[in-house]
């Protein structure tokens, strides 16, 4: 991944930082400049709760290039508590075990990173609360 | 009075026994066992690194410090194994708390007295009044050569502190810093495995530097050993904070809630730090507790701590750390610790 | 508007195709068409390649290839919607002669996928999908297809063992299709046993990697009573609908909401209903695929796709034949020439040319073609004259 792509990303990968349209009140993750519920315009900067309940999910045994080190590995549809739904890694899990409406939190790890010199990328997956 | 505001630690929840370690070299399980006190460590998986962990770490410390990021002055990491030789791993964790960007960041090295260092600092900003808010972490993701006594203790977690001169939960009284140079533990650039001294890094090396710590505070806040509730070594393994308690006339009893590296391991930056969180887990309002970290190269970073009331309102609001390594562990062999830490690798 | 005919279809041997470049895979199978269609000359021809960029590392593809296929200067462009690229050039084509813009017009498909390693496509496939937020986590197509289907097996009771059916029937229907990329049959019990990709998608429930080109020539229906001697093949409905492309962003993960759209848009243009479908061709890039888009294409109602299948609803024989020239499972899914393909394979039908797998009085035919986990959809139904 190039740093710009990565970087640009940051408030969202790291802090969770998600749009709430001011005019319907969606919350849009990743901030939209129009809103698809309302079209609306505006919109306050608001931070995604950080529990949530496994809505989906997976387990990838034939991983792309950057992620074949850590295959197998889990992934799920994540419904935090605010309702909005986001898509990651389930870590530290049993992968024989998970099963959807288990409760999830997020923790802040390492995603991914090119070979052994590229910079290496942060954000967020979820582990059993 | 500057002291600490909130405090926070993190334990991956990987474990090996020092038992599967040495069945597959061959050594002598019960040496290690009942000679330095280690029974099991913790192993980060390979998407856990210090940076990771001290941004888990620093969002416990925030959950108790109750303030607002944006009012962190600095941020600082001390570790031995930060993930990037060149770029630091304060700007990611001061970016994931957002603390950014009016904020003093730096990495700090100095083997596994890296977080003390941080949190030494810290102090004396407040103090001056440069800063409203310091955050000092020490973590690590240490790493032994395969076979070598060190892969029997080496491990991973992290310690946060942020201070402030309000909202202390507990107050710093006295610092006090004691340094030689004593080459007893190493690793050069582009090495993957420290090399140490064996026997040398014990007398001369931790003995020395942290009695002489221990020794220089006590004697300049006029205290004696019966003066405090606790006291946190340094715990290279689980044997010699033990002893250089004795040899400095402590009780175990003093020791003991901070005594986490028979089933922790030496997690380096993170060691003493993260004992004295354990150890603010339990404390009451009005206890004196005396911090001694220890660094190979060599030296030791001293602190004492008095325990303020904040400290009841705080202690529950994230993890405790006992909670944190005696629960949710998940055991695994050899063979996936030697994955998980790079010291065997995947065809590509 | 004027009414629109297909005239020729070409489509040669699928598979990994090894001593084939692009340029040539796709001329050899253009002039198929061409041939077939006994036209002399192309006024404009369209491709649909979801990414020979990642592939084979060639852009600027429609030039190229018409070029080599010796129709320069005429307008040539390539479209893009992932997997329905194919699709979308049927769709362009069909408008530009439907406006009046041109007479004779080549559509085709294309992707060379086999330049590139296992993780190479993985990737490549991967960029159809979000790639900020889902691709930065490591998911891959299969991996979101899973998800569906344990949404579907949770939501609806659907069985691993009807996912396996889909497989099952396709590669019965493909065993007929010597063109096919894999032209043989699996038993329940070979796909249940297969490598798990992403569970509970094992690797006989995914479509293959496949390098391959589908191509189709069209005209004004008017013109195409005095071109060729086949039969020609009348375009009566089009349907293009978009969706999220993250599939978290959607309110029900298992109901394909664009596919339901076009299809709409498709339906009400031919005046048909689901049930006049004699038979269709549809994405199942992986067997849960085929259920959900049975589905919301109005076959069955909405979690009843994997009884369709136990049922035999939508096999050879059945109500609503479904993929009977193998499907992507078994004929293989070079993905930007899947949506050419459909199209290939109705006509073949429609013309009452399909051999052994023939669809006994085919009249009506839907072809409905998808990008990426359903974020966007192409839907056609052509008409036999």
């Amino acid at each position: 991944m190039s740093s710009p792509r990565y970087w640009r990303e940051i408030p969202q990968r790291y802090r969770l930082e998600a749009g709430k349209c001011t005019d319907c009140g969606n919350i849009h993750f990743p901030p939209r400049l129009v809103c698809s519920a309302c079209s609306g315009r505006q919109f306050e900067t608001v931070k995604l709760s950080d529990e949530g309940t496994v809505f989906t999910y997976t387990i990838i045994r034939v991983a792309p290039s950057q992620f074949v080190d850590q295959a197998p590995y889990a992934v799920g549809i994540v419904e935090l508590d605010d309702g909005v739904r986001i898509s990651a890694q389930i870590a530290d899990v049993d992968l024989d075990a998970l099963e959807i409406g288990q409760r999830v939190r997020i923790e802040f790890r390492l995603i991914q990173n090119e070979g052994e010199a590229g910079i290496i990328c942060y954000g967020y997956k979820c582990v059993p609360a | 009075m500057v002291g600490i505001v909130g405090y926070g630690t993190y334990i991956p929840r990987h474990r090996i026994k020092v038992e599967a370690i040495a069945k597959v070299w061959g050594a002598d399980a019960p040496s290690y066992e009942r000679g330095l006190l280690l029974k099991e460590k913790s192993v980060p998986t390979p998407d856990q690194d210090t940076i990771t962990m001290s941004v888990e770490a620093a969002k416990n410390a925030l959950r108790r410090a109750q303030i607002d990021p944006s009012e962190i002055g600095a941020v600082y990491v001390g570790s031995e194994s930060h993930p990037y030789a060149v770029k630091p791993s304060g700007t990611v964790l001061a970016e994931a708390i957002g603390a950014t960007p009016e904020v003093h960041c730096a990495d700090f090295e100095f083997a596994c007295k890296a977080g003390t260092e941080g949190m030494f600092v810290c102090i004396g900003l407040v103090q001056a009044g440069l800063i409203r808010y310091g955050l000092g972490v020490g973590a690590d993701t240490s790493q032994g050569a395969p076979g070598d006594a060190l892969e029997y203790s080496a491990a991973a977690g992290a310690a946060a502190f942020i201070f402030g001169d309000d909202k202390v939960v507990a107050e710093v009284e006295e610092t006090y810093a004691y340094m030689t140079d004593t080459p007893d533990f190493w690793r050069r650039e582009h090495q993957f495995y420290p090399e140490h001294g064996g026997r040398f890094t014990g007398e001369p090396a931790y003995f020395k530097h942290i009695m002489g710590a221990a020794r220089g505070i006590m004697a300049k806040a006029n205290a004696t050993a019966a003066d405090f509730t606790y006291v946190i070594f340094h715990q290279p393994n689980g044997k010699f904070p033990q002893r250089v308690g004795k040899m400095l006339g402590f009780t175990k009893t003093q020791i003991e809630p901070g005594w986490l590296s028979p089933t922790l391991g030496n997690t380096y930056s993170g060691s003493s730090p993260m004992g004295l969180a354990s150890t603010l887990d339990i404390a009451k309002a009005g206890d004196r507790i005396l911090l001694v970290s220890y660094g190979s190269g060599a030296g030791s970073d001293a602190f004492i701590f008095r325990v303020t009331e904040r400290i009841d309102e705080v202690r529950d609001v994230a993890p405790r750390t006992r909670d944190q390594l005696d629960n949710n562990k998940v055991y695994i062999d050899y063979g996936t610790y030697a994955k998980f830490r790079g010291k065997i690798r995947k065809a590509t | 508007m004027r009414d629109v005919a297909v005239i020729g279809v070409g489509m040669a041997k699928w598979g990994e195709l090894w001593d084939k470049a692009l340029r040539d895979v796709f001329v050899e199978t253009a002039l198929l068409a061409i041939d077939d269609a006994g036209v002399d000359h192309i006024d404009s021809m369209y491709v649909g390649c979801m990414s020979s960029g990642l592939f084979v590392g060639q852009e600027h593809l429609a030039s190229l290839l018409a070029d080599y296929l010796g129709i320069a200067p005429v307008p040539a462009a390539r479209v893009e919607t992932a997997c329905a690229s194919g699709g979308l050039a049927f769709r362009q084509g069909w408008m530009e002669v439907a406006l009046g813009q041109s007479d004779i017009v080549l559509v085709s498909g294309i992707e060379k996928m086999t330049d590139v390693t296992g993780d190479g496509a993985t990737y490549a496939l991967g960029t159809a999908a979000d790639q900020e937020y889902e691709g930065y986590h490591g998911i891959t197509f299969p991996g979101l297809y899973a998800m569906m289907a344990r949404r579907h097996m949770h939501d609806y009771g659907t069985t691993r063992e009807q996912l396996a059916q889909v497989a099952v029937k396709n590669h019965r229907h493909g065993a007929m299709n010597p063109l096919a990329q894999f032209p043989f049959e699996v038993t329940i019990d070979q796909v249940k046993s297969s490598v798990m990709i992403a569970d509970p998608l094992r690797i006989l429930d995914c479509s293959p990697i496949t390098d391959g080109a589908a191509a189709v020539v069209i005209c004004p229906l008017d013109r195409a009573k005095t071109l060729g001697d086949k039969p020609p093949v009348k375009m009566v409905g089009s349907g293009h609908a978009t969706d999220t492309i993250a599939l978290h962003a959607r309110p029900d993960i298992t109901w394909l909401s664009a596919t339901e759209r076009a299809a709409e848009a498709a339906y009400k243009m031919a005046g048909v209903k689901p049930d006049q479908i004699d038979l269709a061709e549809v994405h199942d890039c992986f067997t849960i695929a085929e259920i959900c888009v049975t589905e919301a294409l109005g076959f069955v109602d909405r979690g009843k796709g994997g009884q369709a299948v136990e049922s035999g609803f939508t096999a050879l024989g059945g109500t609503i034949p479904v993929n009977t020239s193998g499907g992507l499972k078994s004929k293989g899914h070079p993905v930007g020439a899947t949506g050419v393909a459909q199209i290939v394979e109705l006509t073949k039908q429609l013309r009452g040319d399909a051999g052994d797998r023939q669809v006994e009085g085919a009249r009506v035919g839907l072809a409905q073609n998808m990008g990426g986990s359903g974020g966007s959809t192409l839907v056609h139904i052509l008409e036999a004259t």
